[in-house]
């Protein structure tokens, strides 16, 4: 494989596919939302449809990007305009190849339409055009959704590749190292630390010692997706950068460490290694230099823990996954105690480009000290869900109300989570803050891996920090006693508080330990685990109170607090409540006024979408 | 830790066992083979028991409380059977905040277990996850490879009649 064959792979790619003047292209979004939503069976209808019919080529993709209208279909005429269906079945994959495909006309009713802030459906004739994706600006995602993932030569056909030669070809290491730091890329794991500096750190000594290039698939993040996004619709953009990132440090051996839970990213990411080994782009003496690099993968077994960069390692190494007192950092001691980066999958995703577009047109977007662009996935009570880049330096207002179309059912804006686990919660008062790294931790949240939940005036704020809580106990690792034992006092007592038994001085010892914990424990896990805590608290203490004073949940949703009455004066007993109701804790006959067995109750609130007459009451 | 599950008895199966052997002597001289090796048992019998702890600690020459201490760490080993449907109901955040603690608690109702647990009759195992990426489904909740999405608690009881 010589450099110059990329070019010729990838002429022949654009114009017999991706810019063919002849083919109509249709894609089928094949992530794990869209084959969790019935993508499977329209692919195959289609393809079968298309048996025998030259001008139309079918093919799999990856993420699209707006989740809520999986299946998605794009089809793209020979003139390149392309039309996004959404929500399509077999039944309409049908209809959308006679009309469009054979007929040319497209079938209007199943275009997408994203959800306006003014709450109606927009026209539009393709995701580009809606409003949820004009504000975004696409890297890390950049062939999400455009290209078939398991074709190395459509990646290629993308400029794939093209980075690494020129690193190889035309650039020395600490070149390759000076350009990533005049980058300004940050880690976009969560932590945020600057990729530059951290391939800088592990430089030294190239050539004599082994090191360890490692990706951290691991997004255990509660929400956020996005590396998923970039594993199963742009596996060799992870690949590529690995592979400069180990020209640059001198290593010659990369693992990536990918959850077990993502089986299809897995699945692509094999296809993508074996297919650059066989071109050569993986490998030894790749385009004809003295520079080898090889990948292998490991899989997770299921401990958010692992998602820690020390804890990744010592479980590559094949234990348990405890996270090791630093220093000495990774870049000097690591992976099998050899020197080794570490960096995670978006982050991965914005290297090629940097290296082929340059410092400077990467540093020229963002903020001040958060350049480029960062994935958020958006979801929870928003209209409009799914997987959004940004640049750095947009407001949540944006997010929200623009792109994301605002709150379902004329609900009330609460809150919005950012940073999972280790994050905290966003309320209004900071809604047109620039998202960044700084600015993030300056208001009691932080980036993380970029899960951004939106929660409305139905989400109980101290049943949310509750529930991380529960997530972080589940998942210490019990090495250090801060986090093991200290998480899980801060849980009886967020217990306490949500079952109304909690004082006000246990309110004081909540806010006294998080602090602690904070301070001590060993690793970022730890460290972060009062911040669901502390953040709701310092925004929303007027709902612990209410918890704590009056014994109420001021958004209902705490159950001990609730009880679920029948209003026997608005009861006309039809009985509705009682057909839907799970447990069968509804009584009554018909056409008298029913009653709710609290024993049997367990509070899930079908009986009030149920009831016409609004007769259940929350008390 | 349910000792009634405890009591599901080890049918060890020669063919299951050669098969394991197999692995381990592809992994053996591999840096940090215990891994690999533990999930692809787990592949062959389905869950860990301490019999086939024990072969993979002779094969690959490891202290079985090292195996052990690895199997009880990661959430993805199990050290018991799972049901025929393994019900994973979502507790990720974006299911969370759209009602999927509902879902499981109706479940837990419906079925009389805990997560974590299986049904008397082996037929349903009830566990939680935390996401599984299919936030814009939320809630969701898998049973086997069948995706739920959007699921409300009075959905419930059809959904598990469909199995049974």
């Amino acid at each position: 494989m010589k450099l110059q064959d990329l070019n010729s792979i990838k002429e022949r790619v654009l114009s017999d596919v991706l810019e063919s003047t002849e083919k109509t292209r249709v894609l089928v979004g094949l992530a794990t939302c869209g084959i969790a939503s019935g993508a499977v069976p329209v692919m195959e209808t289609l393809t079968a449809l298309a048996a025998g019919n030259d001008n139309i080529c079918v093919s799999k993709t990856g993420c699209i990007g707006i989740c809520q209208y999986e299946p998605i279909v794009e089809v793209i005429t020979p003139d390149q305009k392309k039309t996004t269906y959404v929500k399509v079945t077999p039944e309409k994959a049908e209809i959308i190849f006679k009309e469009h495909l054979l007929g040319g006309t497209p079938v209007a009713e199943y275009v997408v339409g994203t959800v306006l802030p003014s709450g109606t459906k927009e026209i539009a004739t393709c995701l580009e055009e809606t409003i949820f994706y004009k504000k975004q600006h696409r890297i890390a995602l950049r062939n999400c959704g455009r290209i078939d993932p398991e074709q190395i030569d459509q990646y290629i056909a993308t400029d794939g590749y093209q980075a690494l030669g020129r690193v190889l070809t035309t650039m020395t290491p600490d070149d390759v190292i000076q350009t990533m730091i005049d980058s300004g890329l940050r880690g976009r794991g969560g932590a945020g630390f600057p990729t530059g500096t951290k391939w800088k750190f592990a430089s030294g000594n190239r050539g004599n010692v082994q090191k360890y290039v490692c990706c951290n698939a691991d997004e255990g993040d509660p929400g956020a997706f996005m590396d998923r996004a970039v594993l199963e619709g742009d596996p060799h953009a992870v690949l590529e950068a690995m592979a400069i990132a180990g020209y640059a440090i001198g290593a010659s051996m990369g693992y990536i460490y990918v959850r077990a839970e993502y089986p299809t990213a897995i699945a692509r990411l094999r296809i993508a290694i074996a297919q650059a080994k066989e071109l050569g782009v993986l490998g030894d003496n790749i385009f004809g230099t003295d520079f080898s690099f090889d990948i292998d993968l490991r899989l997770g077994s299921g401990a958010f823990v692992c998602g820690e960069e020390t804890a990744l390692m010592t479980s590559i190494e094949g234990n348990r996954g405890e996270p090791r007192p630093r220093p000495p950092f990774p870049a000097v001691k690591g992976l099998f105690q050899q020197p080794t980066i570490l960096n995670n999958v978006e982050t991965w995703a914005n290297i090629p480009r940097i290296i082929l577009n340059g410092a400077e047109w990467f540093a020229s977007m963002g903020t001040a000290k958060s350049k480029g662009t960062k994935v958020f996935a958006l979801g929870g009570k928003i209209n409009n869900t799914g997987l959004v880049e940004i640049e750095m330096g947009t407001t949540l207002r944006e997010v929200i109300e623009e792109i994301g179309g605002g709150i379902p059912n004329g609900k009330e804006f609460k809150a919005a989570q950012t940073g999972g686990p280790s994050g905290g919660c966003i309320s209004k008062e900071n809604y047109d803050v620039p998202i960044d790294y700084d600015n993030l931790i300056a208001i009691g949240s932080m980036m993380g891996s970029g899960g951004l939940i939106v929660m409305d005036e139905d989400n109980c704020m101290v049943d949310i920090a509750r529930f991380f809580l529960e997530f972080t106990v589940d998942e210490s690792c019990g090495k250090c006693t801060p986090c093991r034992i200290g998480t899980r006092r801060l849980l009886e007592i967020m217990d306490k508080i949500v079952s109304g038994d909690a004082t006000m001085k246990d309110l004081e010892h909540l806010e006294e330990l998080a602090t602690y914990i904070k301070e001590d424990a060993l690793c970022g896990l730890g460290q972060t685990a009062p911040n669901p805590v502390l953040s709701t608290l310092r925004y929303f203490r007027h709902e612990y109170e209410a918890h704590i004073k009056n014994k109420k949940c001021p958004a209902g949703v705490c159950k001990d607090l609730l009880v679920f009455n029948i209003n026997a004066h608005l009861c006309v007993g039809c009985g509705l409540c009682k057909s839907k109701c799970p447990t069968g804790a509804i009584f009554g006959s018909l056409r008298k006024p029913h009653v709710i067995n609290p024993e049997i109750c367990i509070r899930c609130g079908t009986c009030i979408s149920a009831c016409k007459q609004e007769a259940v009451e929350v008390v | 830790m349910k000792t009634a599950q405890n009591a599901v008895p080890f049918n060890n199966d020669p063919a299951l066992e050669e098969k394991l052997l197999a692995v381990i002597e592809k992994y053996k001289e591999e840096k940090g083979a215990l891994i690999p090796v533990l999930q692809q048992a787990q592949d062959i019998y389905g869950y860990l028991p301490i019999e086939v702890q024990m072969v993979v600690a002779k094969g690959l020459d490891v202290p079985l409380e090292k195996i052990y201490g690895v199997v009880t760490f990661y959430s993805f080993f199990n050290l018991y059977p799972k049901g025929d449907y393994e019900i994973s109901v979502c507790l990720g955040t974006a299911c969370y905040v759209k009602g999927s603690r509902k879902v499981l608690d109706c479940l837990q109702e419906t079925l009389g277990i805990e997560p974590g647990q299986c049904t008397a009759d082996r037929t349903f195992s009830l566990d939680t996850c935390r996401c599984i990426g299919a936030c814009g489904l939320a809630p969701v909740m898998l049973i086997n490879d069948d995706v739920y999405g959007r699921v409300l608690p009075a959905d419930i009881p059809e959904i598990i009649g469909k199995y049974q």
